[in-house]
């Protein structure tokens, strides 16, 4: 049985409330923070943790909370990015809804660390009762002294504001989301300048994801040698993996950095349902790239999905089995990209319309042969030519689906419908 | 009609943030709310209130999918129809809910209690396949569970928008 570090407790009944969480730990690593430690040094011990970001980038977190400038005219802000809208990703809902009271302890905590005294907390707005269990569990802190002016007699003020979006995947990007905080159209800034430098209102701000923050107080409360224990050499501690698709038990599971994929998806998930054979996985939410059967051993950690020719992401892993026909679903998370564009840039907007175009042509059978070196064609005008990252993850399934399941594109283009799934029929002639 | 709490509401909104248009995002909420959908009247509202011209809140309106361009039935079902929901039958189920209700996605019911609409990802896939009702989950979904879901809302007395 894995050890539970930013997951511990969930289970306790009535964890969500505060005098339950306060007699399961709750606010001890917060008193233990403000009365041992200056700033600098919860900086210093995130850093020893070896903590990364756990939204999708993996960033190491203490070294992004050192780039925040020593002196500047702005104030300081930090924001919690609660707006999970990876598909394949349902780890920070369950957090928010389950653990209200980690997360903004970690949210303190993390402010504290660096000097803010006013911190944000985004929930995508389709959130509606995770949003809610965050304002209660703010005010339920500001009640017991938690939050507001001299917390716990230590002389720092911390406010926080819990913000609520409106629908749009895009401002789970921090630039964007900055821009959405401030009341405008989440359109992603140009960086440089980062957040760390110029963010909310033009000042210095820490943007981190929720899970990345409900870790900080397990991390103050045993140490950053304890945490680092866990993992591998450089993706330490634990994460939770959202176990999606065509399993036997889909859920979330907090294991090791490094644990086989095998093992989450036999082990943990049970297998591939309906005794069927694996065909594809997407490790890390749509915006990462298929992996074959044969990765089926690849250890969860960045390094090593790197190299198998994908990105640990968001821990979002979706299964696919052989009944998927893989056109059709890369058609659907395709049209996910399509919708989910801002519309700024147009490599972005004008690619994932035409891709869609491309795939729903492909899957109804009128595709042309040359339609796969196009699609990869489009892909190639996006990856690192959009304005922002959600262009490059357009192209991920689209180009990893082609190179690993090209004969079933062809197939479409051959016959004019599926080669498996519940459209796929014996095809009448043989010839093309 | 923007009611006087309505627009405290929004006052105590912009409180919360160091600067007043910060709150564009709940203000507009406070109409949704309020009038169900995003009227001229909201829009001037909240364009009072913030600070910010009528064309500014109406670009903002326009860019964020859960704000209504246009009134909505009393219950809102939004079915995921993304990967995760895909690779677990959402479709079969959404066709389902056609049936059910006497209307194809996008469309409102005439008698105006129900507007069916398709969503992206709502972070539900562990679940899969889920709706969301007025924003809140129904999830782990068969054909059972969803006739059992119109059935007890039907059962429900029917308000307006301005009501709830």
């Amino acid at each position: 049985m894995a050890e539970l570090i930013v997951t511990k407790y969930i289970d306790v009944p009535g964890i969500d409330t505060l005098d339950v969480y306060r007699a399961h730990d709750g606010y001890k690593a917060l008193e233990k923070a403000l009365r041992e430690y200056q700033p600098e040094q919860i900086v210093e011990m995130v850093k020893k943790s070896g903590l990364r970001g756990r939204g999708g980038a993996g960033f190491p977190t203490g070294m992004k909370w050192s780039f925040l400038p020593k002196d500047s005219s702005r104030p300081r802000y930090l924001c919690c990015n609660a707006d999970e809208s990876e598909p394949g990703t349902f780890k920070d809902r369950m957090l928010m809804e389950k653990l209200p009271h980690r997360v903004l302890e970690g949210v303190i905590i993390s402010s504290f660390a660096t000097h803010v005294h006013h911190a944000f907390i985004y929930v995508r707005g389709e959130l509606a009762f995770a949003g809610r269990q965050m304002e209660r569990a703010v005010s339920e802190a500001y009640n017991a002294g938690y939050l507001g002016k001299n917390i716990l007699g230590s002389g720092y003020d911390l406010e926080v504001t819990v913000h609520r979006g409106a629908g749009a995947y895009i401002c789970g990007e921090e630039s964007a989301l900055l821009e959405s905080l401030e009341g405008k159209r989440g359109y992603p800034r140009l960086k440089p300048p980062f957040p760390a430098t110029i963010g909310l209102y033009g000042g210095p701000t820490v943007i981190n994801n929720v899970e990345t923050l409900a870790t900080v107080p397990p991390i103050v409360l045993s140490g950053a040698e304890w945490y680092a224990s866990f993992g591998t050499e450089k993706s330490k501690g634990t994460r939770i993996f959202c176990l999606s698709g065509h399993v036997n038990r889909p859920g979330n599971y907090e294991l090791p950095l490094g644990t086989p994929l095998r093992v989450l998806i036999e082990d943990y998930g049970g297998g591939v349902w309906k005794g069927r054979q694996l065909k594809a996985i997407i490790p890390g939410g749509s915006s990462t790239f298929f992996l074959g059967p044969d990765k089926i051993d690849v250890p969860l950690d960045f390094e090593s999905v790197a190299a198998a020719g994908s990105m640990l992401g968001s821990g979002g892993v979706i299964v696919f089995d052989d009944q998927t026909c893989i056109v059709d679903a890369v058609l659907r998370i395709s049209e996910f990209y399509r919708d989910e564009s801002c519309g700024k840039c147009t490599p972005c907007r004008e690619g994932t319309f035409w891709m869609v175009q491309l795939l729903e042509r492909l899957e109804a059978g009128h595709g042309k042969s040359s339609d796969m070196d196009l699609l990869v064609d489009i892909c190639d005008n996006i990856s690192g030519k959009a304005f922002c990252p959600l262009g490059d993850a357009a192209t991920s399934t689209v180009v990893s689906s082609i190179k690993l399941f090209r004969e079933e594109y062809e197939f479409h283009v051959r016959t004019g419908h599926c080669m498996v799934g519940p459209r796929a029929r014996q095809p009448a002639t043989t010839t093309a | 009609m923007i009611s006087q709490e309505a627009k405290q509401r929004m006052h105590a909104a912009v409180a919360r943030y160091p600067v007043a248009r910060s709150a564009m995002l709940p203000a507009l909420h406070i109409v949704q709310e309020e009038e169900g959908f995003i009227t001229e009247e909201g829009i001037n509202a909240v364009a009072e209130v913030i600070g910010a011209k009528p064309d500014e809140v109406q670009s903002i309106a326009t860019f964020y999918s859960m704000y209504f361009k246009k009134p909505a039935g009393q219950y809102v079902i939004k079915v995921c129809t993304s990967i995760s929901c895909y690779l677990r039958g959402c479709d079969q189920l959404l066709e389902h809910l056609e049936k059910r209700l006497g209307i194809p996605r996008g469309q409102t019911t005439p008698d105006g209690q129900f507007t069916l609409l398709t969503t992206e990802c709502l972070a539900s896939c562990g679940t899969a396949p889920v709706l969301q009702v007025n924003n809140e989950f129904v999830e782990d979904l068969t054909t059972d569970k969803v006739d059992a879901l119109i059935a007890e809302l039907r059962r429900q007395p029917a308000t307006t928008a301005q009501e709830c």
